[in-house]
């Protein structure tokens, strides 16, 4: 056995069903002892990016490790978005890449890029393996220590010559999962009695409580405290509940926004407090006494200044937290929650606000919803009725364009029995749209892609129009977008259109029923805006709630003209 | 805290694994969050793999307590010591050439005698003595022999260690003979703590 073959046996002892990837001169010998592991399927994207996000939506889907591959120099270099992208959302990842062999490592050789050190700010851990005794026990902690504690990236570099090396080592086991340690009983009294004090709590929780679901709905059930569900753990909370407030930020909804600004105590489960979530730190949450519970002891107090610090898991933090359970009548607060509640706006007139409704209101609960980054993303945040964890596949964090279509088809390999629906804008589409090939290649058939065209970068342009004076600085794409319908048909996916209110919801039926993978263009009008929304390094009470007038510019619809 | 109030000096001993790229790990974490490094000195320790850091960060407490738990996360990081909540001895080693003529030599050499500092360098023109010691000695010894004219110092940086008898290193944290079985960074008490420490602002 040889340290290529090793790698692979390593993985398939670790249950690793699922590599994305892309082969390379560095990477030969692995790709060849594939050959001989037919356990373990790789999955041949289009371009290594690709493979990350892949990765990434089958971890997002799932919450187990997804694993990426790529040769050296470019091919590593190509990972790195992805890598950025896990990092941020605290996405559990292994990636695998080929280096020159060691005696040409630090000479400039042919392909080789120093990816340990670029990547070191960007994962959590990283290994360049110098001795393929090792090879086996390094993948194997670099494992336990993408799935341990706070999930994220680690890279695993392995030099030509170590993968070709005589192997004579054991292939070994799968570390325990760590136990993670319960929140201090201190902590927890301290959080019940503010609890119990409080005349306007909220709960804000966050892609770290994914996996707490459950724990959580009864604590707000238990304590009568209404919910709100950052962009990264919609889903965590049942969207169908009436303690259901929506999302907080940038685009929150008016309820979560004016109830964080109102609130006298917000409890803060498995989240970092983003800048796109806080607004301005010194406007959040004024009047609020904040316990914040993380498992990442470094976020507690990073951002907003904390009460009561629960350092533990969510779920746990949350069945203590229950326990402890003595909801005050807050009928007064109720009362001021529908009241905002009522006020969410359902896009009425034609545009990608109902487009985006329309689509999202044709998911069932189990059906994975990805989206690529933009205007799009936050209308499918916004409208999406989320009612499990895990549904919601998108870039939070680092805000990546070009993710949806790889990590609709990674999510949707995890679960080929469920439909896996990526919402994109016209931009984003075509910075990974070369996987519609991958689509193609392994005949995957729950992936439904839609892309809402408003011709434009929409969000940057959003922002030009209120920031910028409408100073439309290289944005249009209406010129030279594709035929996105021939695109597709030349990648042999089915393909639909609809360009008015009329034509869509006949469009959407063909395009889901379709027995394959399909794509839906949905073009709509060029300049809507997302709203609500709070300008950058605004308060969260300075929230714009609908979209501004436009005195003497044509309207959407007469633009269309 | 204003701007023009000096911010406050910490000093830290991170313990960490002697693997390849450590150090870049643990002042990349420091460069990229903006803490600026004032000292830093680096050597072995009695425990083989153990690497001993002892690094002077200027900061208020938030962005120390923000600088230690980020590094607490890094795989690498075996043990951070604050060494503000303990009592420690610090020592820093500095060689210092001054200039001298047939006036000032015995009067510089006199100022060297009584810090007990070593001559290690005798030039015609120069003297370059070697001082060890905390930070204020060491203050008050360039200090003294500023006027005289400093042509050259060099520093090695602060290293510290904890005053008692009990040992940095805990013995549950390395095994000898197997360097692979460091244990994950520290207990979850200290941490703990810490995280107890948040201000509270209200």
């Amino acid at each position: 056995m040889n340290g290529a073959k090793a790698l692979w046996a390593t993985l398939a002892n670790h249950g690793i069903s699922t590599v994305f990837g892309y082969p390379g001169g560095a990477i030969m010998p692995v790709y060849d002892a594939l050959t001989f592991y037919p356990e373990v399927r790789h999955v041949l994207t289009r371009h290594e990016q690709g493979a990350a996000h892949a990765a990434e939506g089958w971890a997002k889907a799932t919450g187990e490790l997804g694993v990426c591959m790529a040769t050296s120099g470019p091919g590593a270099t190509n990972l790195v978005t992805g890598l950025a992208d896990a990092m941020l959302d605290s996405v559990p990842l292994l990636a695998i890449t080929g280096n020159v062999a060691s005696h040409l490592m630090g000479t400039d050789a042919f392909q080789e890029a120093d990816i340990t050190g670029i990547t070191l700010p960007i994962t959590k851990h990283n290994y360049v393996v110098r001795d393929v005794a090792e090879l086996p026990r390094i993948v194997a902690e670099a494992i336990r220590i993408a799935r341990s504690g706070r999930p994220g990236p680690v890279l695993v570099d392995i030099p030509k010559d170590i993968q070709l090396a005589p192997y004579h080592g054991d292939i070994p086991a799968p570390h325990a999962r760590p136990e993670i340690p319960a929140p201090s009983p201190e902590s927890i009294e301290r959080a019940c009695e503010l609890l119990r004090g409080a005349k306007k709590p909220v709960m804000m929780v966050g892609g770290g409580s994914l996996d707490a679901a459950a724990e959580i709905t009864a604590l707000a059930r238990a304590w009568d405290i209404p919910v709100i569900t950052t962009l990264m753990g919609l889903g965590t909370f049942p969207a169908s509940d009436p303690l259901w407030l929506g999302m907080p930020g940038m685009h929150g909804s008016v309820a979560a926004n004016r109830a964080i600004s109102e609130a006298d105590v917000l409890l803060g489960l498995g989240l970092r407090f983003d800048d796109r979530v806080t607004g301005r730190v010194s406007g959040f949450a004024p009047h609020a006494a904040i316990i914040h519970v993380d498992l990442d002891a470094a976020e507690i107090g990073k951002i907003v200044r904390t009460h009561v610090p629960v350092r533990g898991d969510a779920a746990q933090a949350a069945r203590l937290l229950a326990e402890g359970a003595q909801p005050p009548a807050r009928a007064e607060w109720r009362a001021q929650l529908d009241a905002w509640k009522a006020r969410t706006e359902t896009p009425s007139h034609w545009g990608a606000g109902s487009a985006v409704k329309a689509v999202v209101d044709r998911l069932r609960p189990d059906d994975l919803l990805s989206s690529d980054v933009g205007q799009h993303q936050m209308l499918a945040a916004q409208l999406a009725r989320f009612e499990k964890p895990r549904r919601w596949i998108n870039s939070g964090g680092l805000g990546t364009m070009g993710f949806g279509l790889p990590a609709a088809i990674g999510a949707g390999m995890a679960e080929p029995g469920v439909r896996s629906v990526v919402i994109a804008g016209d931009g984003g589409f075509q910075m990974t749209a070369q996987e519609l090939a991958t689509l193609k290649m392994y005949d995957i058939r729950n992936v439904k892609i839609c892309i809402i065209n408003n011709s434009y970068l929409g969000m940057v342009r959003q922002w030009q129009e209120l920031f910028h004076e409408k100073r439309y600085s290289e944005v249009w794409l209406g010129d030279s977008n594709p035929d996105f319908v021939k695109l597709a048909d030349a990648y042999d996916v089915p393909a639909y259109r609809a360009s008015t209110a009329e034509e869509l919801p006949g469009a959407i039926d063909a395009w889901l029923a379709d027995p394959r993978s399909a794509l839906l263009e949905v073009v709509v009008p060029h300049e809507h805006g997302v709203f609500p929304m709070v300008p950058a390094g605004a308060a969260l009470s300075e929230m714009i709630e609908t979209e501004p007038a436009r005195p003497g510019a044509p309207t959407p619809e007469a633009s269309e003209a | 805290m204003t701007p023009e109030q000096p911010t406050p000096d910490h000093l830290l001993s991170i313990l960490v694994r002697d693997e390849p790229r450590v150090l870049t790990r643990i002042t990349a974490l420091f460069g990229r969050r903006g803490y600026n490094i004032k000292s830093l000195s680096v050597g072995t320790t009695e425990h083989p793999g153990v690497s001993r850091m002892t690094i002077v960060v200027s900061g208020d407490r938030g962005v120390v307590e923000q600088a230690m738990r980020q590094l607490e996360k890094l795989h690498d990081v075996v043990k951070i010591i604050d060494h503000s909540l303990e009592k420690y001895v610090d020592r820093e080693l500095v060689l210092v050439k001054v200039a001298i003529n047939p006036e000032t030599r015995v009067e510089v050499r006199q100022i060297a005698e009584d810090f007990r500092s070593r001559i290690v360098d005798v030039g015609r023109h120069a003297l370059t003595f070697e001082v060890t010691g905390d930070e204020g000695k060491i203050t008050a010894f360039i200090e003294q022999l500023r006027p005289f004219g400093i042509l050259e110092t060099m520093r090695t940086g602060r290293i510290a260690l904890t005053r008692g008898s009990n040992a940095d290193i805990p013995a549950h944290v390395y095994h000898p003979g197997e360097t692979q079985t460091l244990q994950p960074v520290l207990s979850a008490e200290p941490r703990e703590e810490r995280a107890r420490e948040v201000p509270n602002l209200f």
